[in-house]
Protein backbone atom coordinates (compact mmCIF):
# COMPACT_ATOMS: atom_id res chain seq x y z
CA UNK A 1 0.00 0.00 0.00
CA UNK A 2 2.58 2.48 1.19
CA UNK A 3 4.93 1.99 -1.70
CA UNK A 4 2.09 2.40 -4.15
CA UNK A 5 1.10 5.73 -2.69
CA UNK A 6 4.69 6.90 -2.49
CA UNK A 7 5.47 5.93 -6.06
CA UNK A 8 2.33 7.50 -7.49
CA UNK A 9 3.11 10.58 -9.57
CA UNK A 10 1.41 13.80 -8.58
CA UNK A 11 -1.35 14.36 -11.08
CA UNK A 12 -2.02 18.04 -11.68
CA UNK A 13 -5.74 18.61 -11.34
CA UNK A 14 -5.83 21.35 -13.92
CA UNK A 15 -8.93 21.44 -16.02
CA UNK A 16 -10.51 18.42 -14.35
CA UNK A 17 -12.85 19.05 -11.51
CA UNK A 18 -12.64 16.42 -8.77
CA UNK A 19 -16.35 15.72 -9.14
CA UNK A 20 -15.99 14.73 -12.75
CA UNK A 21 -13.03 12.45 -12.02
CA UNK A 22 -14.97 10.70 -9.33
CA UNK A 23 -17.96 9.98 -11.45
CA UNK A 24 -15.79 8.52 -14.22
CA UNK A 25 -14.33 5.87 -11.89
CA UNK A 26 -17.46 5.00 -9.97
CA UNK A 27 -20.31 2.77 -11.07
CA UNK A 28 -23.84 3.99 -11.65
CA UNK A 29 -26.02 3.80 -8.53
CA UNK A 30 -28.16 1.01 -9.93
CA UNK A 31 -25.07 -1.11 -10.69
CA UNK A 32 -23.83 -0.53 -7.19
CA UNK A 33 -27.16 -1.51 -5.67
CA UNK A 34 -27.43 -4.59 -7.88
CA UNK A 35 -23.94 -5.77 -6.95
CA UNK A 36 -24.51 -5.26 -3.23
CA UNK A 37 -27.84 -7.05 -3.59
CA UNK A 38 -26.30 -10.00 -5.45
CA UNK A 39 -23.49 -10.33 -2.90
CA UNK A 40 -25.85 -10.20 0.05
CA UNK A 41 -28.30 -12.63 -1.53
CA UNK A 42 -25.52 -15.11 -2.21
CA UNK A 43 -24.09 -14.83 1.29
CA UNK A 44 -27.53 -15.05 2.85
CA UNK A 45 -28.52 -18.19 0.97
CA UNK A 46 -25.27 -20.02 1.53
CA UNK A 47 -23.91 -18.65 4.84
CA UNK A 48 -26.32 -16.73 7.01
CA UNK A 49 -29.40 -18.92 6.68
CA UNK A 50 -27.44 -22.09 7.61
CA UNK A 51 -26.00 -20.31 10.64
CA UNK A 52 -29.38 -19.12 11.86
CA UNK A 53 -30.90 -22.53 11.18
CA UNK A 54 -28.52 -24.23 13.60
CA UNK A 55 -29.73 -22.12 16.51
CA UNK A 56 -33.36 -22.15 15.40
CA UNK A 57 -33.50 -25.94 15.14
CA UNK A 58 -31.60 -26.33 18.41
CA UNK A 59 -34.12 -24.31 20.42
CA UNK A 60 -37.23 -25.30 18.45
CA UNK A 61 -38.35 -27.76 21.11
CA UNK A 62 -37.51 -25.54 24.02
CA UNK A 63 -34.83 -25.15 26.65
CA UNK A 64 -35.51 -28.45 28.40
CA UNK A 65 -34.87 -30.54 25.30
CA UNK A 66 -31.81 -28.42 24.55
CA UNK A 67 -30.30 -28.83 28.00
CA UNK A 68 -31.10 -32.53 28.11
CA UNK A 69 -29.41 -33.02 24.74
CA UNK A 70 -26.15 -31.40 25.76
CA UNK A 71 -26.09 -32.80 29.29
CA UNK A 72 -26.78 -36.46 28.52
CA UNK A 73 -23.75 -38.67 29.34
CA UNK A 74 -22.84 -39.49 25.72
CA UNK A 75 -22.89 -35.83 24.76
CA UNK A 76 -20.83 -34.90 27.80
CA UNK A 77 -18.20 -37.52 27.03
CA UNK A 78 -18.13 -36.33 23.40
CA UNK A 79 -17.52 -32.77 24.60
CA UNK A 80 -14.78 -33.99 26.95
CA UNK A 81 -13.06 -35.94 24.16
CA UNK A 82 -13.23 -32.98 21.78
CA UNK A 83 -11.62 -30.74 24.41
CA UNK A 84 -8.96 -33.37 25.11
CA UNK A 85 -8.08 -33.82 21.43
CA UNK A 86 -7.77 -30.05 21.00
CA UNK A 87 -5.79 -29.70 24.24
CA UNK A 88 -3.16 -32.11 22.92
CA UNK A 89 -3.08 -31.29 19.22
CA UNK A 90 -3.02 -27.49 19.47
CA UNK A 91 0.05 -27.28 21.77
CA UNK A 92 1.81 -29.98 19.72
CA UNK A 93 1.27 -28.05 16.50
CA UNK A 94 2.20 -24.82 18.28
CA UNK A 95 5.61 -26.17 19.25
CA UNK A 96 6.09 -27.54 15.75
CA UNK A 97 5.00 -24.28 14.18
CA UNK A 98 7.42 -22.20 16.24
CA UNK A 99 10.40 -24.46 15.58
CA UNK A 100 9.68 -24.81 11.88
CA UNK A 101 9.22 -21.05 11.56
CA UNK A 102 12.44 -20.37 13.47
CA UNK A 103 14.46 -22.61 11.16
CA UNK A 104 12.78 -21.43 7.96
CA UNK A 105 12.57 -17.70 8.65
CA UNK A 106 15.90 -17.05 10.34
CA UNK A 107 18.28 -19.35 8.48
CA UNK A 108 19.26 -19.96 4.92
CA UNK A 109 19.49 -23.66 4.24
CA UNK A 110 19.23 -26.20 1.46
CA UNK A 111 15.84 -27.82 0.99
CA UNK A 112 13.91 -24.95 2.52
CA UNK A 113 11.32 -24.91 -0.25
CA UNK A 114 10.77 -28.63 0.04
CA UNK A 115 10.08 -28.21 3.74
CA UNK A 116 7.68 -25.34 3.03
CA UNK A 117 5.75 -27.48 0.57
CA UNK A 118 5.59 -30.35 3.03
CA UNK A 119 4.11 -28.09 5.68
CA UNK A 120 1.27 -27.21 3.30
CA UNK A 121 0.64 -30.81 2.36
CA UNK A 122 -2.05 -31.66 4.94
CA UNK A 123 -4.26 -28.85 3.58
CA UNK A 124 -4.45 -30.54 0.21
CA UNK A 125 -5.17 -34.01 1.56
CA UNK A 126 -8.81 -35.02 1.97
CA UNK A 127 -9.66 -35.51 5.66
CA UNK A 128 -10.89 -38.99 4.86
CA UNK A 129 -7.49 -39.88 3.44
CA UNK A 130 -5.84 -38.37 6.51
CA UNK A 131 -7.77 -40.87 8.59
CA UNK A 132 -7.08 -43.71 6.19
CA UNK A 133 -3.30 -43.35 6.32
CA UNK A 134 -3.32 -43.72 10.10
CA UNK A 135 -5.42 -46.85 9.77
CA UNK A 136 -2.82 -48.17 7.33
CA UNK A 137 0.02 -47.49 9.77
CA UNK A 138 -1.55 -48.33 13.11
CA UNK A 139 -4.57 -50.46 12.20
CA UNK A 140 -4.76 -54.21 12.82
CA UNK A 141 -3.23 -55.03 9.45
CA UNK A 142 -1.03 -51.96 9.50
CA UNK A 143 2.73 -51.62 9.67
CA UNK A 144 2.96 -51.21 13.43
CA UNK A 145 -0.51 -52.47 14.25
CA UNK A 146 0.47 -55.88 15.56
CA UNK A 147 3.30 -54.44 17.67
CA UNK A 148 0.91 -52.06 19.40
CA UNK A 149 -1.67 -54.82 19.89
CA UNK A 150 0.99 -57.07 21.40
CA UNK A 151 1.90 -54.31 23.81
CA UNK A 152 -1.74 -53.78 24.65
CA UNK A 153 -1.94 -50.31 23.15
CA UNK A 154 -4.86 -49.34 20.99
CA UNK A 155 -4.31 -46.49 18.56
CA UNK A 156 -7.02 -46.93 15.95
CA UNK A 157 -10.61 -46.92 17.21
CA UNK A 158 -9.24 -45.28 20.36
CA UNK A 159 -8.30 -41.87 21.66
CA UNK A 160 -4.67 -41.80 20.40
CA UNK A 161 -5.84 -42.30 16.82
CA UNK A 162 -8.30 -39.43 17.17
CA UNK A 163 -5.56 -37.17 18.51
CA UNK A 164 -3.17 -38.17 15.70
CA UNK A 165 -5.75 -37.53 12.99
CA UNK A 166 -6.57 -34.16 14.56
CA UNK A 167 -2.88 -33.21 14.67
CA UNK A 168 -2.57 -34.09 10.99
CA UNK A 169 -5.42 -31.93 9.76
CA UNK A 170 -4.48 -28.94 11.95
CA UNK A 171 -0.77 -29.30 11.30
CA UNK A 172 -0.03 -26.24 9.09
CA UNK A 173 -2.05 -23.49 10.83
CA UNK A 174 0.48 -22.04 13.29
CA UNK A 175 3.51 -22.50 11.05
CA UNK A 176 1.80 -20.79 8.12
CA UNK A 177 0.96 -17.71 10.17
CA UNK A 178 4.42 -17.41 11.70
CA UNK A 179 6.69 -18.04 8.72
CA UNK A 180 5.84 -14.99 6.55
CA UNK A 181 5.85 -12.60 9.52
CA UNK A 182 9.15 -13.87 10.93
CA UNK A 183 10.70 -13.79 7.46
CA UNK A 184 9.66 -10.16 7.09
CA UNK A 185 11.03 -9.27 10.52
CA UNK A 186 14.51 -10.50 9.66
CA UNK A 187 17.31 -11.36 12.05
CA UNK A 188 18.62 -7.98 13.28
CA UNK A 189 16.73 -7.84 16.56
CA UNK A 190 17.77 -11.34 17.57
CA UNK A 191 21.34 -10.66 16.54
CA UNK A 192 21.32 -7.50 18.65
CA UNK A 193 20.05 -9.52 21.61
CA UNK A 194 22.89 -11.99 21.14
CA UNK A 195 25.48 -9.24 20.88
CA UNK A 196 24.14 -7.72 24.08
CA UNK A 197 24.78 -11.04 25.79
CA UNK A 198 21.40 -12.78 25.85
CA UNK A 199 21.54 -16.54 25.71
CA UNK A 200 19.42 -18.45 23.22
CA UNK A 201 16.31 -18.87 25.36
CA UNK A 202 16.46 -15.30 26.72
CA UNK A 203 16.54 -14.06 23.14
CA UNK A 204 13.63 -16.31 22.22
CA UNK A 205 11.39 -15.38 25.16
CA UNK A 206 12.17 -11.66 25.24
CA UNK A 207 12.65 -10.74 21.58
CA UNK A 208 11.29 -13.35 19.19
CA UNK A 209 8.11 -14.35 20.98
CA UNK A 210 6.85 -10.83 21.80
CA UNK A 211 7.42 -9.90 18.16
CA UNK A 212 5.14 -12.63 16.86
CA UNK A 213 2.62 -13.04 19.67
CA UNK A 214 -0.43 -11.87 17.72
CA UNK A 215 0.31 -13.98 14.67
CA UNK A 216 0.91 -16.89 17.03
CA UNK A 217 -2.44 -16.36 18.71
CA UNK A 218 -4.10 -16.05 15.31
CA UNK A 219 -2.69 -19.39 14.23
CA UNK A 220 -3.73 -21.01 17.51
CA UNK A 221 -7.32 -19.74 17.13
CA UNK A 222 -7.64 -21.19 13.63
CA UNK A 223 -5.92 -24.41 14.68
CA UNK A 224 -8.23 -24.84 17.65
CA UNK A 225 -11.39 -24.24 15.62
CA UNK A 226 -10.42 -26.89 13.12
CA UNK A 227 -9.27 -29.29 15.83
CA UNK A 228 -12.61 -29.14 17.62
CA UNK A 229 -14.67 -29.34 14.44
CA UNK A 230 -12.82 -32.00 12.47
CA UNK A 231 -15.12 -34.67 11.19
CA UNK A 232 -13.85 -36.72 8.24
CA UNK A 233 -10.41 -37.70 9.51
CA UNK A 234 -11.64 -38.42 13.01
CA UNK A 235 -14.61 -40.37 11.67
CA UNK A 236 -12.31 -42.88 9.94
CA UNK A 237 -10.15 -43.63 12.98
CA UNK A 238 -12.74 -43.35 15.73
CA UNK A 239 -14.75 -46.54 15.42
CA UNK A 240 -17.76 -44.60 16.73
CA UNK A 241 -17.87 -46.20 20.16
CA UNK A 242 -20.50 -44.24 22.06
CA UNK A 243 -19.31 -42.60 25.21
CA UNK A 244 -15.69 -43.53 24.42
CA UNK A 245 -14.44 -42.52 20.99
CA UNK A 246 -17.03 -40.03 19.82
CA UNK A 247 -16.08 -36.41 19.46
CA UNK A 248 -18.75 -33.72 19.24
CA UNK A 249 -19.05 -33.78 15.42
CA UNK A 250 -19.30 -37.59 15.47
CA UNK A 251 -21.89 -37.45 18.22
CA UNK A 252 -23.91 -35.04 16.09
CA UNK A 253 -23.83 -37.50 13.20
CA UNK A 254 -25.01 -40.44 15.31
CA UNK A 255 -27.82 -38.53 17.00
CA UNK A 256 -28.87 -37.02 13.67
CA UNK A 257 -29.02 -40.41 12.00
CA UNK A 258 -31.30 -41.55 14.82
CA UNK A 259 -33.68 -38.75 13.79
CA UNK A 260 -33.16 -36.86 17.06
CA UNK A 261 -32.82 -33.64 15.10
CA UNK A 262 -33.30 -31.25 18.02
CA UNK A 263 -30.61 -33.03 20.03
CA UNK A 264 -28.22 -33.06 17.05
CA UNK A 265 -28.72 -29.35 16.48
CA UNK A 266 -28.33 -28.66 20.21
CA UNK A 267 -24.80 -30.09 20.21
CA UNK A 268 -24.21 -28.46 16.81
CA UNK A 269 -25.18 -25.10 18.29
CA UNK A 270 -22.30 -25.38 20.77
CA UNK A 271 -19.90 -25.83 17.86
CA UNK A 272 -21.58 -23.00 15.94
CA UNK A 273 -21.09 -20.81 18.99
CA UNK A 274 -17.43 -21.80 19.03
CA UNK A 275 -17.25 -20.83 15.36
CA UNK A 276 -18.73 -17.39 16.12
CA UNK A 277 -16.32 -16.86 19.02
CA UNK A 278 -13.50 -17.93 16.71
CA UNK A 279 -14.57 -15.40 14.08
CA UNK A 280 -14.84 -12.67 16.73
CA UNK A 281 -11.38 -13.37 18.13
CA UNK A 282 -10.01 -13.68 14.62
CA UNK A 283 -11.43 -10.28 13.77
CA UNK A 284 -9.83 -8.70 16.85
CA UNK A 285 -6.45 -10.35 16.41
CA UNK A 286 -6.36 -9.83 12.64
CA UNK A 287 -6.11 -6.09 13.15
CA UNK A 288 -3.11 -6.53 15.46
CA UNK A 289 -1.39 -8.87 13.01
CA UNK A 290 -1.91 -6.33 10.25
CA UNK A 291 -0.50 -3.55 12.41
CA UNK A 292 2.51 -5.70 13.19
CA UNK A 293 3.09 -6.49 9.52
CA UNK A 294 2.75 -2.82 8.65
CA UNK A 295 5.26 -1.95 11.36
CA UNK A 296 7.71 -4.37 9.78
CA UNK A 297 7.06 -2.82 6.38
CA UNK A 298 7.72 0.70 7.67
CA UNK A 299 10.96 -0.34 9.28
CA UNK A 300 12.35 -1.91 6.16
CA UNK A 301 11.50 1.07 4.00
CA UNK B 1 25.34 -30.29 14.56
CA UNK B 2 25.12 -32.44 11.46
CA UNK B 3 22.17 -30.44 10.17
CA UNK B 4 23.85 -27.06 10.46
CA UNK B 5 27.10 -28.32 8.92
CA UNK B 6 25.50 -29.96 5.91
CA UNK B 7 22.45 -27.84 5.16
CA UNK B 8 23.23 -24.30 6.23
CA UNK B 9 24.28 -22.10 3.32
CA UNK B 10 25.64 -19.31 5.43
CA UNK B 11 26.96 -19.25 8.97
CA UNK B 12 24.66 -17.49 11.41
CA UNK B 13 25.21 -16.12 14.89
CA UNK B 14 21.68 -17.13 15.87
CA UNK B 15 21.35 -20.32 17.88
CA UNK B 16 18.89 -23.17 17.71
CA UNK B 17 19.03 -24.18 14.06
CA UNK B 18 19.78 -27.83 14.78
CA UNK B 19 17.17 -28.11 17.50
CA UNK B 20 14.45 -26.30 15.56
CA UNK B 21 14.98 -27.99 12.23
CA UNK B 22 15.65 -31.36 13.80
CA UNK B 23 12.43 -31.26 15.74
CA UNK B 24 10.45 -29.96 12.76
CA UNK B 25 11.78 -32.71 10.50
CA UNK B 26 11.14 -35.43 13.07
CA UNK B 27 7.59 -34.19 13.67
CA UNK B 28 6.76 -33.79 9.99
CA UNK B 29 8.12 -37.27 9.26
CA UNK B 30 6.12 -38.94 12.00
CA UNK B 31 2.88 -37.09 11.42
CA UNK B 32 2.83 -36.54 7.68
CA UNK B 33 5.48 -38.28 5.62
CA UNK B 34 5.53 -41.81 7.05
CA UNK B 35 1.72 -42.15 7.15
CA UNK B 36 1.35 -40.66 3.66
CA UNK B 37 3.99 -42.97 2.23
CA UNK B 38 2.05 -45.86 3.77
CA UNK B 39 -0.77 -45.12 1.33
CA UNK B 40 1.56 -45.31 -1.67
CA UNK B 41 3.44 -48.35 -0.43
CA UNK B 42 0.19 -50.17 0.24
CA UNK B 43 -0.78 -49.86 -3.42
CA UNK B 44 2.59 -51.30 -4.45
CA UNK B 45 1.53 -54.56 -2.86
CA UNK B 46 -1.33 -54.76 -5.35
CA UNK B 47 -0.93 -56.04 -8.87
CA UNK B 48 -1.49 -53.48 -11.60
CA UNK B 49 -4.67 -55.25 -12.71
CA UNK B 50 -6.09 -55.24 -9.19
CA UNK B 51 -5.22 -51.56 -8.78
CA UNK B 52 -6.84 -50.69 -12.10
CA UNK B 53 -9.98 -52.67 -11.21
CA UNK B 54 -10.23 -50.87 -7.89
CA UNK B 55 -9.93 -47.37 -9.33
CA UNK B 56 -11.98 -47.83 -12.49
CA UNK B 57 -15.03 -49.87 -11.54
CA UNK B 58 -18.28 -48.21 -12.70
CA UNK B 59 -19.30 -47.21 -9.18
CA UNK B 60 -15.95 -45.52 -8.56
CA UNK B 61 -15.99 -43.76 -11.91
CA UNK B 62 -19.49 -42.49 -11.18
CA UNK B 63 -18.20 -41.09 -7.90
CA UNK B 64 -15.29 -39.33 -9.67
CA UNK B 65 -17.73 -37.80 -12.11
CA UNK B 66 -19.93 -36.47 -9.31
CA UNK B 67 -17.03 -35.29 -7.12
CA UNK B 68 -15.16 -33.52 -9.90
CA UNK B 69 -18.28 -32.20 -11.60
CA UNK B 70 -19.90 -30.82 -8.47
CA UNK B 71 -16.58 -29.42 -7.20
CA UNK B 72 -15.95 -27.69 -10.51
CA UNK B 73 -19.44 -26.23 -10.70
CA UNK B 74 -19.30 -25.09 -7.06
CA UNK B 75 -15.90 -23.47 -7.55
CA UNK B 76 -17.20 -21.74 -10.67
CA UNK B 77 -20.20 -20.30 -8.84
CA UNK B 78 -17.88 -19.23 -6.03
CA UNK B 79 -15.53 -17.56 -8.49
CA UNK B 80 -18.40 -15.52 -9.90
CA UNK B 81 -20.05 -14.51 -6.64
CA UNK B 82 -16.75 -14.40 -4.76
CA UNK B 83 -15.54 -11.69 -7.13
CA UNK B 84 -18.76 -9.73 -6.58
CA UNK B 85 -18.54 -10.13 -2.79
CA UNK B 86 -14.89 -9.06 -2.76
CA UNK B 87 -15.68 -6.08 -5.00
CA UNK B 88 -18.59 -4.97 -2.86
CA UNK B 89 -16.57 -5.32 0.36
CA UNK B 90 -13.64 -3.33 -1.04
CA UNK B 91 -15.42 -0.61 -3.00
CA UNK B 92 -18.78 0.10 -1.38
CA UNK B 93 -20.13 1.10 1.98
CA UNK B 94 -23.30 -0.41 3.37
CA UNK B 95 -24.74 -1.26 6.78
CA UNK B 96 -23.08 -4.08 8.76
CA UNK B 97 -20.24 -4.27 6.26
CA UNK B 98 -17.58 -5.17 8.86
CA UNK B 99 -19.80 -7.86 10.34
CA UNK B 100 -20.54 -9.35 6.94
CA UNK B 101 -16.86 -9.21 6.05
CA UNK B 102 -16.01 -11.16 9.21
CA UNK B 103 -18.76 -13.72 8.57
CA UNK B 104 -17.35 -14.60 5.14
CA UNK B 105 -14.88 -16.82 6.98
CA UNK B 106 -17.69 -18.80 8.58
CA UNK B 107 -17.05 -21.94 6.48
CA UNK B 108 -13.48 -22.01 7.82
CA UNK B 109 -14.71 -21.86 11.40
CA UNK B 110 -17.96 -23.83 11.33
CA UNK B 111 -17.39 -27.58 11.63
CA UNK B 112 -18.36 -29.37 8.44
CA UNK B 113 -20.80 -31.70 10.18
CA UNK B 114 -22.71 -28.71 11.56
CA UNK B 115 -22.83 -27.12 8.13
CA UNK B 116 -23.98 -30.43 6.68
CA UNK B 117 -27.01 -30.90 8.91
CA UNK B 118 -27.97 -27.22 8.66
CA UNK B 119 -27.86 -27.21 4.86
CA UNK B 120 -29.81 -30.47 4.74
CA UNK B 121 -32.55 -28.97 6.90
CA UNK B 122 -32.75 -25.78 4.85
CA UNK B 123 -32.77 -27.37 1.43
CA UNK B 124 -35.04 -30.31 2.33
CA UNK B 125 -38.47 -30.34 0.71
CA UNK B 126 -40.07 -28.74 3.77
CA UNK B 127 -37.04 -26.59 4.61
CA UNK B 128 -36.83 -22.79 4.68
CA UNK B 129 -35.46 -22.57 1.16
CA UNK B 130 -36.30 -26.03 -0.17
CA UNK B 131 -40.05 -25.48 0.03
CA UNK B 132 -39.86 -22.60 -2.45
CA UNK B 133 -37.86 -24.53 -5.01
CA UNK B 134 -39.65 -26.52 -7.72
CA UNK B 135 -37.00 -29.25 -7.63
CA UNK B 136 -35.39 -31.40 -4.93
CA UNK B 137 -32.02 -30.33 -3.55
CA UNK B 138 -31.37 -32.35 -0.41
CA UNK B 139 -30.59 -36.02 -1.11
CA UNK B 140 -29.72 -35.36 -4.77
CA UNK B 141 -26.46 -34.51 -6.57
CA UNK B 142 -27.63 -30.90 -6.41
CA UNK B 143 -27.30 -31.15 -2.64
CA UNK B 144 -23.64 -32.09 -3.06
CA UNK B 145 -23.21 -28.94 -5.12
CA UNK B 146 -24.87 -26.77 -2.45
CA UNK B 147 -22.62 -28.15 0.31
CA UNK B 148 -19.51 -27.62 -1.82
CA UNK B 149 -20.53 -24.04 -2.56
CA UNK B 150 -20.81 -23.42 1.18
CA UNK B 151 -17.33 -24.68 2.05
CA UNK B 152 -15.74 -22.84 -0.88
CA UNK B 153 -17.12 -19.35 -0.19
CA UNK B 154 -14.11 -17.81 1.61
CA UNK B 155 -11.43 -18.97 -0.83
CA UNK B 156 -12.19 -16.70 -3.77
CA UNK B 157 -13.23 -13.74 -1.60
CA UNK B 158 -10.10 -13.88 0.52
CA UNK B 159 -7.67 -14.26 -2.38
CA UNK B 160 -9.26 -11.55 -4.53
CA UNK B 161 -9.95 -9.00 -1.77
CA UNK B 162 -6.35 -7.95 -1.00
CA UNK B 163 -5.52 -7.65 -4.70
CA UNK B 164 -8.55 -5.45 -5.31
CA UNK B 165 -7.55 -3.28 -2.35
CA UNK B 166 -4.15 -2.74 -3.96
CA UNK B 167 -5.43 -1.84 -7.42
CA UNK B 168 -4.00 1.54 -8.28
CA UNK B 169 -6.98 3.85 -8.71
CA UNK B 170 -5.01 6.05 -11.07
CA UNK B 171 -5.03 3.27 -13.66
CA UNK B 172 -8.81 3.47 -13.63
CA UNK B 173 -8.71 7.24 -13.86
CA UNK B 174 -6.34 6.99 -16.80
CA UNK B 175 -8.67 4.56 -18.54
CA UNK B 176 -11.60 6.86 -17.90
CA UNK B 177 -9.80 9.92 -19.27
CA UNK B 178 -8.92 7.92 -22.38
CA UNK B 179 -12.63 7.42 -22.92
CA UNK B 180 -13.24 3.95 -21.52
CA UNK B 181 -16.66 3.24 -20.14
CA UNK B 182 -16.86 1.89 -16.60
CA UNK B 183 -17.44 -1.60 -17.92
CA UNK B 184 -14.48 -1.37 -20.32
CA UNK B 185 -12.30 -0.18 -17.45
CA UNK B 186 -13.39 -3.17 -15.40
CA UNK B 187 -12.96 -5.72 -18.18
CA UNK B 188 -9.69 -4.40 -19.61
CA UNK B 189 -7.92 -2.85 -16.62
CA UNK B 190 -9.20 -4.29 -13.36
CA UNK B 191 -10.03 -7.85 -14.36
CA UNK B 192 -6.56 -8.61 -15.81
CA UNK B 193 -4.99 -7.44 -12.54
CA UNK B 194 -7.32 -9.57 -10.47
CA UNK B 195 -7.32 -12.61 -12.76
CA UNK B 196 -4.37 -14.53 -11.25
CA UNK B 197 -5.88 -14.18 -7.76
CA UNK B 198 -9.30 -15.16 -9.07
CA UNK B 199 -7.88 -18.30 -10.66
CA UNK B 200 -5.95 -19.11 -7.49
CA UNK B 201 -9.12 -18.76 -5.43
CA UNK B 202 -11.00 -20.93 -7.90
CA UNK B 203 -8.31 -23.62 -7.73
CA UNK B 204 -8.22 -23.50 -3.93
CA UNK B 205 -12.00 -23.84 -3.71
CA UNK B 206 -11.94 -26.67 -6.24
CA UNK B 207 -9.16 -28.53 -4.41
CA UNK B 208 -10.92 -28.15 -1.08
CA UNK B 209 -14.21 -29.37 -2.55
CA UNK B 210 -12.64 -32.52 -4.02
CA UNK B 211 -11.72 -33.85 -0.60
CA UNK B 212 -14.73 -32.57 1.32
CA UNK B 213 -16.65 -35.15 3.28
CA UNK B 214 -18.40 -33.87 6.41
CA UNK B 215 -20.77 -31.32 4.94
CA UNK B 216 -21.63 -33.45 1.90
CA UNK B 217 -22.64 -36.80 3.34
CA UNK B 218 -25.65 -35.45 5.21
CA UNK B 219 -27.17 -33.68 2.24
CA UNK B 220 -26.14 -36.04 -0.54
CA UNK B 221 -28.37 -39.02 0.11
CA UNK B 222 -25.34 -41.16 -0.76
CA UNK B 223 -26.91 -43.40 -3.37
CA UNK B 224 -24.34 -45.50 -5.25
CA UNK B 225 -23.85 -44.39 -8.87
CA UNK B 226 -25.94 -41.24 -8.29
CA UNK B 227 -25.03 -39.18 -5.26
CA UNK B 228 -22.02 -40.94 -3.78
CA UNK B 229 -18.82 -38.87 -3.54
CA UNK B 230 -15.36 -40.42 -3.78
CA UNK B 231 -14.30 -39.78 -0.15
CA UNK B 232 -17.44 -41.61 1.01
CA UNK B 233 -16.54 -44.53 -1.24
CA UNK B 234 -13.15 -44.74 0.49
CA UNK B 235 -14.91 -45.01 3.84
CA UNK B 236 -17.37 -47.59 2.51
CA UNK B 237 -14.50 -49.76 1.28
CA UNK B 238 -12.74 -49.40 4.62
CA UNK B 239 -15.84 -50.51 6.46
CA UNK B 240 -15.92 -53.59 4.24
CA UNK B 241 -12.25 -54.22 5.22
CA UNK B 242 -11.24 -53.68 1.58
CA UNK B 243 -8.12 -51.76 2.64
CA UNK B 244 -6.35 -52.19 -0.69
CA UNK B 245 -9.37 -50.95 -2.64
CA UNK B 246 -9.80 -47.96 -0.35
CA UNK B 247 -6.11 -47.09 -0.58
CA UNK B 248 -6.06 -47.38 -4.37
CA UNK B 249 -8.84 -44.78 -4.67
CA UNK B 250 -7.12 -42.65 -2.04
CA UNK B 251 -3.91 -42.68 -4.09
CA UNK B 252 -5.79 -41.46 -7.15
CA UNK B 253 -7.22 -38.62 -5.07
CA UNK B 254 -3.82 -37.84 -3.53
CA UNK B 255 -2.09 -37.63 -6.88
CA UNK B 256 -4.85 -35.32 -8.12
CA UNK B 257 -4.52 -33.08 -5.06
CA UNK B 258 -0.74 -32.88 -5.38
CA UNK B 259 -1.07 -31.93 -9.04
CA UNK B 260 -3.53 -29.23 -8.01
CA UNK B 261 -1.17 -28.05 -5.28
CA UNK B 262 1.57 -27.60 -7.89
CA UNK B 263 -0.84 -25.73 -10.13
CA UNK B 264 -1.90 -23.46 -7.26
CA UNK B 265 1.72 -22.75 -6.35
CA UNK B 266 2.57 -21.70 -9.89
CA UNK B 267 -0.62 -19.62 -10.05
CA UNK B 268 0.46 -17.82 -6.90
CA UNK B 269 3.92 -17.18 -8.27
CA UNK B 270 2.31 -15.76 -11.40
CA UNK B 271 0.01 -13.60 -9.26
CA UNK B 272 2.95 -12.24 -7.27
CA UNK B 273 4.88 -11.39 -10.41
CA UNK B 274 1.81 -9.74 -11.90
CA UNK B 275 1.26 -7.66 -8.79
CA UNK B 276 4.92 -6.68 -8.62
CA UNK B 277 4.79 -5.59 -12.25
CA UNK B 278 1.75 -3.35 -11.88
Amino acid sequence: MNTLVAAAPQVPAIGVTPRLMRSATVEAPWVRRALIGAALLFLTLFLFVPLVTVFYEAFKKGWDVYLAAILEPDARSAIALTLLAAAISVPANLIFGVSAAWAIAKFDFRGKNVLLTMIDLPFSVSPVIAGLIYVLVFGLQGWFGSWFIDNDMKIIFAVPGIVLATIFVTFPFVARELIPLMQAQGQEQEEAARVLGANGWQMFWRVTLPNVKWALLYGVILCNARAMGEFGAVSVVSGHIRGHTNTMPLHIEIVYNEYQFAAAFAVASLLALLALVTLGLKFLVEQRVKDQKRAVGDRTE
Amino acid sequence: MILSRTLLKRHSVLPGFDLALGFALLYISLIVLIPLSAAFLKTFTMTWAAFWDAVSSPRVVASYRLTFGASFAAALLNAFFGLIVAWVLVRYDFPFKRLIDALVDLPFALPTAVAGIALTAIYAENGWIGQWLPFKVSFTPLGVFVALVFIGVPFVVRTVQPVLEDVNRELEEAAATLGASRWQTFAKVILPIVLPALLTGFALAFARALGEYGSVIFIAGNMPMISEITPLLIITKLEQYDYAGATAIAVVMLVTSFALLLLINSLQTWARKRQGGV
